[in-house]
């Protein structure tokens, strides 16, 4: 028999197969271990009390309400900012542009703006809608600043779930006489809506745990109240934890993990609905 | 073949040009589309039958980098000229693709969705069901017009494509290797089914396989690197060529 050295292809399978196991139980693990922290400590203190109280400085008495609030004020008013905008320049880029110098370089703009740290666009909120805008420390600011944030990824998922509809079906609809509108409106969207939501849905859940900009824009830490209105100050959830896990007393670090499980709660309950779309979406096509 | 004589053009290729950037696709080539007749255009791979056949209802005018030169003319009027909405043309000249592509949609909304977007009058759904017997599907589907088209067999979804280009009676159908991803038996129908066609419709079919250009078309084109070889009635295309290259071509020396 000819010796290909099978064993020793064999075993570099295995040991290939086996790291992956390992770091991907690795990666669980601390997972696990995060949550399992988080919960021990942050589960006693939530209650109704908790989800009813605005912050308070006695830990017995604080709540989360006011940033509970605040973070579905800032994602509401966020997806009705950036998901128009960065569905649109998705489409535009895709199927309107001309390929040529232009595009590539927005397109290269794009991508790198998704890579540019929180902080800038706090700098960049702060400076262009808290200051010149004067729309003060509103959540109408921050959810602009947090659009800004999330425009580039909601673009660039819009683009590649759009580019991955055939060019077959593009063709059909045009051969019986469609315009584009017809073609964008009837085969292009409705093909790729299952990955336009995901993406969008991933950017909002991004948009949840930023901290970094609102801080910079001067989001409030205590607030008694609810927003009532897009001009109202507010703040969030993420800057609520921040604000409790910056203090000495232990109460106070508890009151942090059930903020983090709140905040977990509110991103499952997104990515549930990301994966239902999904899932709607792949079996309508069958 | 003797009636042709009295058959008018519908079509008029005129020293058409095509180039892709700096490759000249398709060079100078003229021929007629004759009314109710079924033309082939046959020639090895890349010698420009598919570009030729897509510029007929301006299927080029997606692709970047195209150039053309001489004019289409439809019943005298030139597709090319400004002011002609392309969206027009391809309402009066439709096509079948080479890989059947039908709608992720029902089989209803496959064939109804043409006439629907266009505003076409009459009853939508009469349409579909003329449209649906005409390419010979309607007894096979009748009772299934809500499933989804994608649920067809390959030759279905091709037969669902031509009755979806007919649904918009066309002037013209242009068929690009309507059977080249096909068995023989789903190509066998949709060759029957093309016979039957010919006497309403105009079909010009671009295909790989001679057998099928010899036994469905009265007239043949036969291309190679862009220039037309030979132009002329199938039999004496396939029996008499007058050409060198063509008759080494029909009888498979090449290609």
């Amino acid at each position: 028999m000819k010796d290909n050295n099978l064993n020793g292809r064999h075993l570099l399978a295995k040991i290939f197969r086996w790291t992956c196991i390992a770091v991907t139980g690795f990666a669980v693990l601390i997972l696990g271990i995060l949550i399992y922290q988080v919960t021990v400590m942050g589960l006693p203190w939530l209650d109704m009390q908790f989800m009813d109280s605005f912050p308070s400085r006695f830990p017995e008495r604080a709540g989360i309400k006011s940033a509970f609030f605040g973070t579905l004020w800032l994602v509401g008013l966020t997806a009705l900012f950036a998901i128009p905008t960065g569905v649109l320049a998705a489409i535009y880029l895709e199927e309107y542009a001309k390929p040529g110098k232009v595009t590539r370089f927005i397109e290269l703009n794009i991508a790198n703006l998704a890579g540019v740290p929180s902080i800038v666009y706090g700098i960049l909120g702060l400076a262009l809608f808290v200051r010149f805008f004067h729309l003060e420390r509103s959540v109408v600011a921050g959810a602009l600043t947090m659009s800004l944030l999330i425009l580039p990824v909601i673009i660039i998922a819009s683009k590649e779930s759009i580019k991955a509809v055939p060019q077959s079906l593009r063709q059909a609809a045009y051969a019986v006489g469609a315009t584009p509108w017809q073609v964008i409106r009837h085969h292009v969207l409705p093909s790729a809506i299952p990955g336009v939501l995901t993406g969008v849905i991933l950017a909002l859940s991004r948009a949840i745990g930023e901290t970094a900009p609102l801080i910079m824009m001067g989001a409030l830490t205590y607030i008694a109240f609810i927003p009532e209105g897009p001009m109202d100050e507010f703040t969030a959830l993420p800057i609520q934890i921040f604000n409790w896990t910056a203090r000495p007393q232990l109460e106070f670090h508890e009151l942090a993990s059930a903020g983090i499980i709140v905040l977990l709660g509110v991103l499952l309950i997104m990515n549930s609905i990301a994966v239902y779309i999904r899932y709607r979406g792949t079996r309508s096509k069958m | 073949m003797e009636t042709n004589e009295q058959k008018s053009t519908v079509l008029d290729i005129q020293n058409v040009s095509i180039s892709y950037g700096s490759e000249l696709a398709v060079r100078n080539v003229s021929m007629p589309i004759l009314e109710k007749t079924i033309t082939a255009i046959i020639g090895p791979s890349g010698c420009g039958k598919s570009t030729l056949l897509r510029s007929l209802n301006r299927m080029n005018d997606f692709i970047e980098n195209v150039e053309q030169s001489g004019n289409i003319m439809l019943s005298g009027q030139d597709l090319y000229e400004s002011g002609v909405d392309p969206v027009e043309v391809r309402l009066r000249i439709g096509m079948v693709f080479q890989k059947p592509n039908p709608f992720p949609k029902s089989i209803f909304r496959n064939v109804a969705w043409g006439p629907t977007i266009n505003g076409l009058s009459g009853d939508i759904e009469e349409r579909v069901v003329t449209a649906l017997q005409q390419a010979a599907l309607w007894d096979e589907v009748k009772d299934r017009l809500q499933d989804s088209a994608l649920n067809l067999s390959g030759g279905q979804q091709q037969r669902l494509c031509i009755a979806r280009a007919l649904a918009m009676k066309p002037e013209v159908i242009l068929m690009d290797e309507p059977c080249s991803a096909l068995d023989p038996v789903s190509t066998s129908r949709i060759e029957d089914l093309l016979f039957e066609l010919k006497r309403e419709y105009t079909i010009v079919i671009v295909t790989h396989n001679m057998q099928q250009a010899a036994r469905v078309s009265e007239y043949t084109a036969f291309l190679e690197n862009g220039v037309l070889v030979e132009f002329g009635d199938t039999d004496q295309v396939f029996t008499r060529p007058e050409n060198q290259r063509t008759e080494e071509y029909v009888t498979g020396r090449f290609g």
